[in-house]
C-alpha cells in the first residue's frame, strides 16, 4: 500500500500554465530556439533500398557560395559506438533501406542547405531489395523479447484441443497498417559544439525526455554526461516518436561538431520523417477463439506477424494484451518478425495495446454474433478475478463498471437494429474494451527548494501536450501541503535531476512518485516554516512499491457509425468512451488525453494507412496530404467520462496513468459499428469505402 | 538571388534581404526571428504557419516573401501585441483547444479568420442555405477549421473555443 495523498490541488481543474505561451506562439520548440548567427542543415538521404555507396561526389555542392561543411560516409566522424544501426550515422557505405541518412550539408541558409544537399551525387552499388510483409514468408522468425521485455511467447493449456471440443470455434486474420506518428512539429534539433565551453554541447532537441536523449548522444558520441545538455522546455507532440532519439539527432551533433562555435538548425522535413522517425509496423493477427454456448471463453489465442528493419530489431509486443485480458484456460500467444529492407519500426502512442487490441476486440464482436450474445454482456462472462497471466490480484480492474456505464451513458440499449437505414445511411453501434498498464519507471529524480516564500520543484520531466507543467505542481502541492500557486514547476533541461522518459503512460506516476518523496524528505528536513535555500531531493526508487498486484488502466469505448448506402462513405458522429484509470489529477488536462486518444483511434479505423511501395521501397503516401489524418471535420461528439476509482497500490497520487488509453479498442469500436450497420466486417485497417461497397445492396 | 523587402509584421515595419527562393514563412521564422507561425509540413497540407495576411488568413509557407513586399501580417503572438489576449486565445485556454500546442498559433489566427469570413457571410462547404447569413454551427465550425490539422486531437475543444469566441453559447 502506497500512502496516498490527500487531494486538494489534485483533482481540480486548472488550466494549463503554458497556455499563454502556446496561444500567442512563443512558446520556444527546438528549432525555433534563438541562438547567434545560426547555420543551417538539410540531410541527404538514399535513393536505393538496399547496395552500397560506391561514391560520393560534393564538388556541385561545395563549389555553391555559403555552403560551410558537407558529411559524407567517408568524411564524417567515427562515433564511439555504433552498436545502434540506426543512430551509426555515416559510418558505413552499407543502405539498409531507401531514405537512410547518407550525407548532411550545412549552410548560411535552409534554401542553400537544400540546394546543395540536392546537388551532391551519390553513386550506388544497388541490390535487390525485399520489403514486402506477409504470413507466408519463409524466414519469420521468434525475436529473443518483444517490446518492453515481455516474452516472445506465451501458452497455456491447449488451444488446439479446446478448438476442436467447443461449441463454438471461430478462427480469423485480422491486420493493421503501417502508421506514422506524425506530431504536428516535425523532428528538430538546434545543436552548439563549443569545445572550450565547459559544456561543450547543447542539444534544444524535440524530444520526449531529456535525460534519456543526452544518454544515448553520449554512448553514440563518446562523451560523458556532464559534457552535454539537452533542452527542450516544449515538445510539438511526439506520440512515442520522439522517446528515443533518432538518426537526425546524431546527425545534428555531427554536423554542430564539424562547424565548431557556428550553432546548427536541423529539422526534417515531413517527406522525410516517412523513413527516419519511426512508424508502427503493420500487423497480421491470427486470433482464434472458442466458446460454450453462453459465451465463456475456452480458448483464446493470438499468433502475430510483424515487421521490423534489417539493421535493427523493434519487436512490437503486439500479443501482450491479450496474456491478461480476458479469463480463459487455454491461451496462446506468438510473435513473429520479418526483418526487412524498410526503416526502422518503434513507439507509436500504446506500442502492443493499441494495435493487439484490434484483432481480439473485433473476434469477440464476431464471436457475440454467433453466439447471439450482447457484446457488453459477452466481455463481462469473461471477467477475470486475477490476472489470468501472472495470477495475481489486481490493484483495481473496474472494465465491467466502464462497460455498465458507458452502455448505460451511450444509450446502447436502444441500439438501432443491424443494418437499420436512416434515409440515405445505414446506422450501427459497436463496442470495445481498452486497456494500458500502469507503470512507473526505475529512475526519476525531484528537487524542492525553498525561495522567496515559493517553492521551486526541478525535474528534466517532458510536457508533451499531455499537462506536466500543469499537472506536476499539482502533486507537489499536495505533497507539500501547499496552495498549488505557490508551486513553481521546471522541466524540460538536463541541468536538473534525472527524468525518465514521457513514455508507457508512466511520466506522472513516476515524476509525482520522486516529487512526493523529495516533499516528504524536505518536510522532514525543514518542517513546515523552512527557510530561504533549503533543499531536499527525493527518488522515484525510494516510493512505496507495490510488487503483488496486477496494475492496469481499462475503458470501454462506444461508437455510432454511419454508412452511406450508395458510396460507403463513414462518419462516427459520437463516440463515447468510459474509463478507470485511477484518481484524476486535473480533469481539464485528462479529458483532452482521453478525447485526443480516441480521435487518434478514430483516425487509425478510418483514415491513416502508410501505403508501401513494393517496387521503389518506401511509403508513397508520404506527407500530410496523402497520408491523411482525421481532421476537424470527421470528429463529432467525442465524450471522455471516467469512474472515480481508488487504487492504494499504485503510487502516492493514486493515478494510473491515462496518455494511450484512448487510442486502445477504439478502431475496433468502429470496426464493430460499422459491420452493425452494414453487415460487412472489415477485418484490415483502414476501413475505406472500397471495402465496404461490394457488400452494400 | 536577393532581394530587399519590407513587412510590417504584427504592427512593427521590418526591412529586409530574402533570396528570391524564400517562403514568407522562412522570412518570418529564420530571417526575423519571429517564430509564432509553426512550421508542420511546409507543402500547405497541414496550417500550422497560417497567418492573417492583409487581414485575411493565408499559408505563408505557401508565399514567396518577396512576392508580398510591403504586405502586413498578423501572427497569434501580435493578435496579443498589447498583452491582452484576443478573445479566441482566451476561448483556447478555457476550452483546453490545444495539447502540445504546435498547431495552436495556426488554429488561432484561422479562428479568427473564420470568424471574419463568417461576419461577411461567406458560406462553406457545409453551409446549407446560401442565402441566408451563415450562423456558428459546430457543422460551420469544423469545416471552417479542417484546413488546421490537430494531431492531439483538440477539434471537440477547438470548435467550442470558437463558437465561444464568435458570442455563441456552446
Amino acid at each position: 500500500m502506497t500512502d496516498l495523498l490527500e487531494p486538494r490541488a489534485i483533482g481540480r481543474d486548472l488550466a494549463r500554465r503554458d497556455g499563454v505561451a502556446k496561444v500567442r506562439g512563443t512558446a520556444t520548440y527546438a528549432f525555433e530556439t534563438p541562438v547567434e548567427h545560426p547555420a543551417y542543415a538539410h540531410p541527404v538521404q538514399a535513393t536505393v533500398a538496399r547496395g552500397r555507396v560506391t561514391a560520393v561526389d560534393t564538388s556541385a555542392a561545395e563549389a555553391l557560395d555559403g555552403v560551410l561543411v558537407v558529411l559524407t560516409p567517408s568524411t564524417a566522424e567515427r562515433l564511439a559506438s555504433t552498436d545502434d544501426a540506426e543512430l551509426a550515422v555515416l559510418q558505413t557505405d552499407e543502405v539498409g533501406f531507401r531514405g537512410q541518412l547518407v550525407g548532411v550539408v550545412v549552410a548560411e541558409t535552409s534554401e542553400l542547405a537544400r540546394q546543395a544537399a540536392d546537388l551532391v551525387r551519390v553513386a550506388y552499388e544497388e541490390r535487390q531489395h525485399d520489403s514486402v510483409l506477409s504470413v507466408d514468408r519463409d524466414d519469420l522468425y521468434a525475436p529473443e523479447q518483444v517490446n518492453a521485455g515481455h516474452e516472445t511467447d506465451t501458452a497455456e493449456g491447449d488451444v488446439g484441443a479446446a478448438m476442436a471440443s467447443a461449441a463454438v470455434a471461430l478462427e480469423r486474420t485480422y491486420s493493421t497498417a503501417m502508421y506514422h506518428n506524425n506530431p504536428l512539429e516535425p523532428h528538430a534539433t538546434t545543436a552548439l559544439w563549443d569545445p572550450a565551453a565547459e559544456v561543450p554541447l547543447t542539444l534544444w532537441d524535440s524530444t520526449q525526455g531529456v535525460h534519456p536523449d543526452r544518454a544515448t548522444v553520449c554512448r553514440v558520441l563518446g562523451l560523458e554526461e556532464r559534457q552535454v545538455r539537452v533542452v527542450c522546455p516544449y515538445i510539438g507532440g511526439g506520440f512515442g516518436s520522439k522517446g528515443t532519439p533518432h538518426a537526425n539527432v546524431v546527425l545534428a551533433a555531427m554536423a554542430a561538431r564539424a562547424l565548431p562555435g557556428r550553432p546548427v538548425k536541423l529539422a526534417l522535413t515531413r517527406q522525410q520523417m516517412f523513413s527516419l522517425a519511426g512508424y508502427r509496423t503493420p500487423t497480421i493477427q491470427q486470433v482464434q477463439l472458442a466458446a460454450d454456448r453462453s459465451g465463456r471463453l475456452s480458448a483464446i489465442a493470438i499468433d502475430v506477424v510483424e515487421q521490423t528493419s534489417r539493421i535493427k530489431e523493434f519487436a512490437e509486443q503486439t500479443g501482450v494484451p491479450t496474456r491478461m485480458m480476458y479469463a480463459s484456460p487455454n491461451r496462446r500467444t506468438t510473435h513473429r518478425l520479418a526483418a526487412l529492407d524498410v526503416p526502422v519500426p518503434s513507439w507509436m502512442r500504446a506500442p502492443g495495446e493499441c494495435p493487439g487490441m484490434f484483432g481480439p476486440e473485433v473476434a469477440l464482436d464476431e464471436l457475440a454474433d454467433e453466439l447471439g450474445l450482447d457484446p457488453v454482456d459477452l466481455r463481462i462472462r469473461n471477467e477475470p478475478e486475477v490476472d489470468p497471466e501472472t495470477g495475481k490480484p489486481w490493484s483495481s480492474r473496474h472494465l465491467v463498471e466502464c462497460l455498465r456505464e458507458g452502455a448505460q451513458r451511450f444509450g446502447w440499449a436502444d441500439r438501432p437494429a443491424p443494418r437499420h437505414r436512416d434515409g440515405a445511411w445505414l446506422v450501427g453501434t459497436g463496442v470495445a474494451s481498452s486497456v494500458y498498464p500502469t507503470m512507473r519507471q526505475a529512475t526519476s529524480t525531484a528537487r524542492i527548494r525553498y525561495a522567496d516564500g515559493r517553492y521551486v520543484a526541478e525535474i528534466g520531466a517532458a510536457d508533451l501536450g499531455t499537462g506536466t507543467w500543469t499537472t506536476l505542481p499539482q502533486v507537489a502541492a499536495d505533497a507539500l501541503g501547499v496552495d498549488v500557486d505557490d508551486v513553481e514547476v521546471r522541466i524540460g533541461d538536463t541541468e536538473y535531476p534525472i527524468a525518465s522518459v514521457a513514455g508507457g503512460s508512466s511520466g506522472l506516476n513516476t515524476w509525482g512518485s520522486a516529487l512526493v518523496v523529495a516533499a516528504r524528505e524536505f518536510r522532514g528536513k525543514f518542517g513546515r516554516r523552512p527557510e530561504d535555500g533549503d533543499e531536499a531531493t527525493g527518488d522515484v526508487d525510494q516510493a512505496a512499491q507495490d510488487e503483488d498486484h496486477a496494475a492496469y488502466a481499462f475503458g470501454a469505448q462506444f461508437v455510432e457509425a454511419r454508412v452511406h448506402a450508395d458510396t460507403g462513405e463513414v462518419r462516427v458522429p459520437r463516440l463515447l468512451g468510459v474509463f478507470a484509470c485511477g484518481r484524476i489529477v486535473n480533469p481539464r488536462t485528462a479529458r483532452s488525453q482521453f478525447v485526443g486518444g480516441m480521435t487518434m483511434g478514430l483516425s487509425m479505423a478510418l483514415h491513416e494507412n502508410s501505403v508501401w511501395d513494393p517496387q521503389v521501397g518506401q511509403v508513397a503516401n508520404h506527407d500530410l496530404a496523402e497520408y491523411h489524418v482525421t481532421v476537424n471535420a470527421d470528429v463529432g461528439d467525442v465524450q471522455a467520462h471516467w469512474l472515480d476509482e481508488h487504487d492504494p497500490y499504485v503510487n502516492a497520487m493514486g493515478s494510473k496513468g491515462i496518455g494511450e488509453i484512448g487510442i486502445v479498442g477504439t478502431a475496433a469500436a468502429v470496426v464493430n459499428a460499422v459491420h452493425r450497420a452494414t453487415g460487412v466486417r472489415v477485418r484490415d485497417l483502414p476501413v475505406t469505402l472500397d471495402k465496404l461497397l461490394t457488400g452494400l445492396d | 538571388m536577393d532581394a530587399e523587402i519590407t513587412l510590417t509584421v504584427d504592427g512593427a515595419a521590418r526591412t529586409l534581404t530574402v533570396d528570391t527562393r524564400t517562403t514568407l514563412l522562412d522570412a518570418l521564422r529564420e530571417r526575423l526571428g519571429v517564430t509564432s507561425p509553426k512550421k508542420g509540413c511546409d507543402h500547405g497540407q497541414c496550417g500550422a504557419c497560417t497567418v492573417l495576411l492583409d487581414g485575411d488568413r493565408a499559408l505563408p509557407c505557401l508565399a514567396l516573401a518577396v512576392a508580398h513586399d510591403g504586405a502586413e501580417i498578423t501572427t497569434a503572438d501580435g493578435l496579443a501585441a498589447d498583452g491582452e489576449l484576443h478573445p479566441v486565445q482566451q476561448a483556447f485556454i478555457d476550452r483546453d483547444a490545444f495539447q502540445c500546442g504546435y498547431c495552436t498559433p495556426g488554429q488561432v489566427c484561422s479562428a479568427v479568420g473564420v470568424l471574419a469570413e463568417v461576419d461577411r457571410g461567406w458560406p462553406s462547404h457545409a453551409t446549407e442555405d446560401l442565402t441566408a447569413d451563415p450562423q456558428l454551427t459546430h457543422d460551420e465550425v469544423a469545416e471552417r477549421m479542417s484546413g488546421n490539422l490537430c494531431r492531439c486531437g483538440a477539434y471537440v475543444n477547438i470548435v467550442p473555443a470558437v463558437q465561444q469566441a464568435g458570442g455563441v453559447q456552446a
